[in-house]
């Protein structure tokens, strides 16, 4: 039960801050490798200020604090916000990085602020519950993250119905026409950045209570990369398509990390596939079956999808194998032998490697044969709805 | 004064270094408009093939073959990775350098694991080159200086005088005149996406036994040569050459210098009294982070970068 | 309203290195008026532009839009003060719908700046506003339709729409009907003639029906100079003109 709650409420971090993450990527069109800046310094600050309440004896909200972590978000990307957002583009990545990497190495610089090494840490049980709710119990926790994300959803998604959100596509579809409109490109990805500030710094308050630990791991390049892999994987063409990446990679990330040591190779593999064959994430993939789906056409493409299945199972398992006998051979692990499923394998023999590298060809091969009679399929469906009536 | 020379020597060492990696990634950039991620997983790259291959067949051979190596791994990269996601733009683009890069790290803790490897010197390029009153500056760092040196002299030569290198030269300053001018766009592409990899595993084959080799060099070495793209200029390779020296030399000056903010304050004249942590921070600490104030600088009061031709 | 003219221009220059494109363009424009500018390939005609609209900066000499000299303010400084243009490479926004295209617009002139506690559906006077527009471009069937995948005579429709909607008082069209069938450009020429009344109309255009049938003056650009101005039937007898671009170019413009 705790184990459900406490991946519930990572889920619920995250989800806010893939939500803050998408204001930038997908609405702005700002690529940012830097963004965990924001979620580590609203974490930071929030635990600072619950440490400095209590040892001034001052009343404690728990349930306010997160606002806190959003408002240090909020300032921060106001301070950043200005020279990163001069440029968009490459320069913009380049210089989310910069800063990134900029904050990150000061947390080792200043102790008396991150901590050092070991964080900094706090209590969130204050003994001051309003109604008894003194946030000591996980699913009292669990609720006020859930209920963060729920109001950081409205907003996040009322954000997007606003002039400055529309805006937003505007200026990341064509920003030279936005300021023949009279509109300030800069001005405009400026007010998006020190917004998804504010989001990623709830974010990180509610993180600091939940461990009540904050280490300079909250403001890394690890996270800033983690909260890329989820909106991306979801797809950030769409509003939900975060929340989808944030709850899949989140659930992933402890499934497949408790099956094998490999699980961050795996995640690379598959967030590099998504990039090269589909880039709208799986929120795109859902986005284009549903008009074929609604069209009554999805029975013209499955055929073609299980013929492609058949080759694409054993390219995964020959990869798969092919890791994990990888992973065994290397110098962290002793045992070479292991079961993929029901096949036993050794990496110590010729023939397992051998089995594993025919099976990704074989499967590479028919893989190749099979894509085109997917594609063929749906080029037939793309025709048939254009003709049909809109 | 020795000090000084000797720092002034071990940063030439180290901003040549930086120059062979930024220098195939500005080219990179500025001719395709990829700001490559994994360009720094090559230099990883070279230096874990030359222990590999070192530990097979010695050093020299390593050293010859391992930078070929590794542009061949950037022109398959170019070929079917890149040219793929240009079809989805340029966020593809970074976004796939992006994964690459991750994905490069897990590869070799996959293959070497986690821990530092012993990726040496030679024994005949050990010992010591001259002693400056009574520091000693050893063979290897000379040795660096020369190969960085050579391959940047090949490289202008390249540049300056083969047909190829006219076209990449014009490219800088003009990419989209390349297309019009009817070359063959995509094959230089890769070249020259194969070149730059070939230099950053060169920078690894060397940088490597004289630093560490580890799975953490890429990510250690990767921003700072952004920052060097960046201070350098767009489409520049001389600022590019400028920036890497002077962040090399910076770096091992603040590196050395023990004096904390409030004693730099004194030699202007400014006596700060106070004892904040920010003023008792030592240069020593603020090395790390001060190829990002430069950067951070140079984009307030200079966008362009040092030399960049475009903005 | 004043007295002053609606556009003045002079000693416009802009050179790039050593190519000088525009060497002193002096013009002045009525409030009102619809003015052509035509000359040929490479005379300076979408430059001139640029640097109107501050898309370029000039080089040398100044601007001045209704008697207020703007030369060195930027684009949108320029667009707040009552300029507006078009381009002549469709320039949209294309994975907005058709009508938030122009809804985005009209938004600063009616005053919602950077906005993010509003919400645009309850904004009655935008949705109206960019509804008249849509009206008048005629596509209203098209209201949701993302812009980048209409037609290209709807994206040029599209194109002027967005010009227009934020009610600038001054519109720059650059090549309007560029690209178009005949039947389309005649469309397109009613549909300027509706949406520019009682604004003043500065238009690039290479098709001559389109440039006489709509223009109140001409003005002719050669070489980054402006060569004649002066009503269609002055320019049509204008010797010079003869000489210089028309009797060349007139018979298969």
């Amino acid at each position: 039960m705790s184990f459900v709650l406490s991946l519930l409420s990572r889920i619920g971090i995250m989800t806010i801050f893939a939500l803050s993450y998408n204001m930038l990527l997908g609405q702005t069109g700002l690529l940012s490798f830097g963004h965990a800046v924001y979620f580590g310094l609203g974490s930071f600050a929030t635990l600072h200020l619950l440490n400095a309440l209590v040892a001034h004896g001052l009343p404690v909200s728990i349930t306010l604090l997160p606002l806190f972590g959003g408002l240090a978000g909020l300032a921060f990307g106001l301070l950043f916000g200005f020279f990163t957002t001069r440029r968009a583009g490459t320069t913009f990545a380049m210089i989310s990085l910069g800063i990134g990497e900029m904050v990150a190495s000061s947390s080792l610089m200043f102790p008396a602020f991150f901590g050092g090494e070991g964080g900094i840490t706090g209590n969130r049980v204050t003994g001051r519950g309003l109604f008894g709710i003194d946030y000591g119990t996980p699913l009292q926790m669990y609720c006020l993250i859930a209920a963060w994300a729920a109001l950081c959803l409205l907003l996040t998604y009322g954000l997007t119905q606003t002039p400055l959100g529309r805006l937003a596509n505007a200026v990341r579809d064509n920003p030279e026409r936005v300021e023949f409109i009279g509109y300030s490109p800069h001005s405009i990805r400026y007010r998006m950045v020190a917004l998804a500030g504010f989001f990623a710094g709830i974010a990180g308050g509610l993180s600091a209570l939940q461990y009540e630990i904050v280490t300079a791991e909250a403001l890394s390049d690890h996270l800033s990369g983690l909260v890329i892999l989820m909106a991306f994987v979801g797809g950030t063409g769409t509003f939900y398509g975060p929340l989808i990446g944030a709850a899949l990679v989140t659930v992933l990330q402890v499934a497949v990390a408790s099956v094998t040591p490999a699980w961050p190779f795996y995640f690379g593999l598959v967030f590099l596939l998504i990039v090269l064959y589909a880039p709208g994430g799986i929120a795109g993939l859902l986005v284009q079956h549903k008009a074929v789906w609604q069209a009554g056409l999805l029975r013209r493409l499955l055929p073609a999808y299980l013929v492609a299945a058949l080759p694409g199972a054993a390219v995964l398992l020959g990869t798969v194998a092919v890791v994990e006998m990888a992973y065994a051979r290397g110098p962290e692990r002793g045992d070479a032998r292991l079961h993929l499923l029901f096949l036993p394998l050794d990496a110590r023999s010729a023939v397992s490697w051998v089995l594993a590298a025919a099976a990704i060809a074989a499967g590479i091969l028919l893989l190749k044969i099979a894509s085109k009679q997917v594609a063929e399929r749906w080029e037939s469906v793309h025709a048939a709805l254009a003709e049909a009536p809109r | 004064m020795e000090f000084t020379l000797i720092s002034l020597l071990n940063g030439v060492t180290y901003g040549l270094l930086l120059f062979m990696l930024c220098g195939g990634l500005t080219l990179i950039f500025s001719m395709m408009g990829i700001l490559n991620f994994a360009h720094a997983s090559f230099y990883m790259l070279g230096a874990y093939l030359a222990f590999q291959l070192s530990a097979w067949l010695g050093f020299w051979p390593a050293f010859f073959l391992a930078p070929p190596l590794v542009g061949v791994a950037g022109a398959l990269v170019e070929r079917y990775g890149l040219r793929r996601a240009h079809r989805h733009g340029h966020v593809a683009e970074l976004l796939f350098t992006f994964g690459l890069s991750f994905l490069a790290v897990e590869m070799v803790q996959l293959v070497w694991g986690k821990a530092v490897v012993d990726y040496r010197v030679p024994p005949s390029l050990e010992g010591t080159l001259f002693t400056l009153y009574s520091t000693s500056f050893p063979v290897y760092k000379g040795f660096m200086m020369l190969v960085s040196v050579g391959m940047l002299a090949l490289l202008a030569a390249l540049l300056a005088y083969t047909r190829t290198g006219l076209i990449i030269k014009a490219a800088l300053s003009r990419p989209d005149m390349m297309q019009a001018l009817g070359h063959d766009v995509p094959r230089i592409f890769t070249l020259v996406f194969a070149g730059g990899a070939a230099l950053a595993g060169l920078a690894g084959v060397i940088g490597g036994n004289a630093f560490v080799t580890e799975p953490g060099m890429a990510a250690a070495v990767g921003p700072i040569v952004f920052v060097v793209v960046v201070v350098g200029g767009l489409g520049s390779l001389l600022g590019a050459f400028v920036a890497s020296l002077l962040i090399g030399i910076l770096q091992t000056f603040m590196v050395g210098w023990d004096y904390s903010i409030i004693d730099v304050a004194r030699l202007f004249g400014m006596q700060l009294h106070s004892t904040s942590a920010l003023t008792r921070l030592s240069l020593t600490q603020l090395a790390p982070i001060m190829p990002y104030l430069l950067m951070v600088a140079i984009l307030i009061f200079r966008p362009r970068g040092l030399m960049g031709a475009r903005s | 309203m004043s007295a002053a003219p609606a556009l003045r221009l002079s000693g416009l220059c802009k050179s790039f290195g050593n190519a000088v494109i525009l060497k002193g363009v002096e013009l002045t424009i009525a409030k009102g008026e619809r003015h052509a500018i035509i000359g040929p390939n490479g005379a300076g005609k979408s430059t001139l532009f640029d640097v109107i609209s501050a898309r370029l900066p000039a080089s040398s000499g100044s601007v001045a839009l209704n008697g207020e000299d703007v030369s060195g303010l930027g684009p949108l400084a320029i667009h707040r003060r009552g300029l507006s243009r078009s381009f002549q490479i469709t320039n949209i926004f294309p994975s907005l719908t058709v009508f938030d295209n122009l809804r985005c617009s009209v938004l600063w002139s009616l005053g919602y700046r950077y906005s993010f506690w509003n919400r645009l559906a309850r904004l009655r006077d935008a949705r109206e506003r960019a509804g008249e527009v849509l009206e008048q471009i005629g596509l209203q069937r098209r209201r949701e339709t993302l812009a980048g995948v209409l037609s290209y005579a709807e994206q040029r429709a599209l194109e002027i729409g967005i010009t227009i909607a934020g009610g600038a008082s001054v519109l720059l069209l650059d090549e309007p009907t560029s690209g178009m069938s005949r039947s389309e450009s005649d469309e397109a020429v009613a549909l300027i003639r509706k949406v520019t009344a009682g604004k003043t109309l500065v238009m690039v255009e290479h098709d001559m029906s389109v440039v006489f049938g709509l223009a109140d003056r001409i003005s002719v650009l050669v070489y980054g100079q402006i060569l004649a101005t002066g009503t269609p039937a002055e320019i049509r007898a204008s010797a010079v003109v003869q000489e210089a671009y028309l009797g060349k170019s007139f018979t298969h413009a």
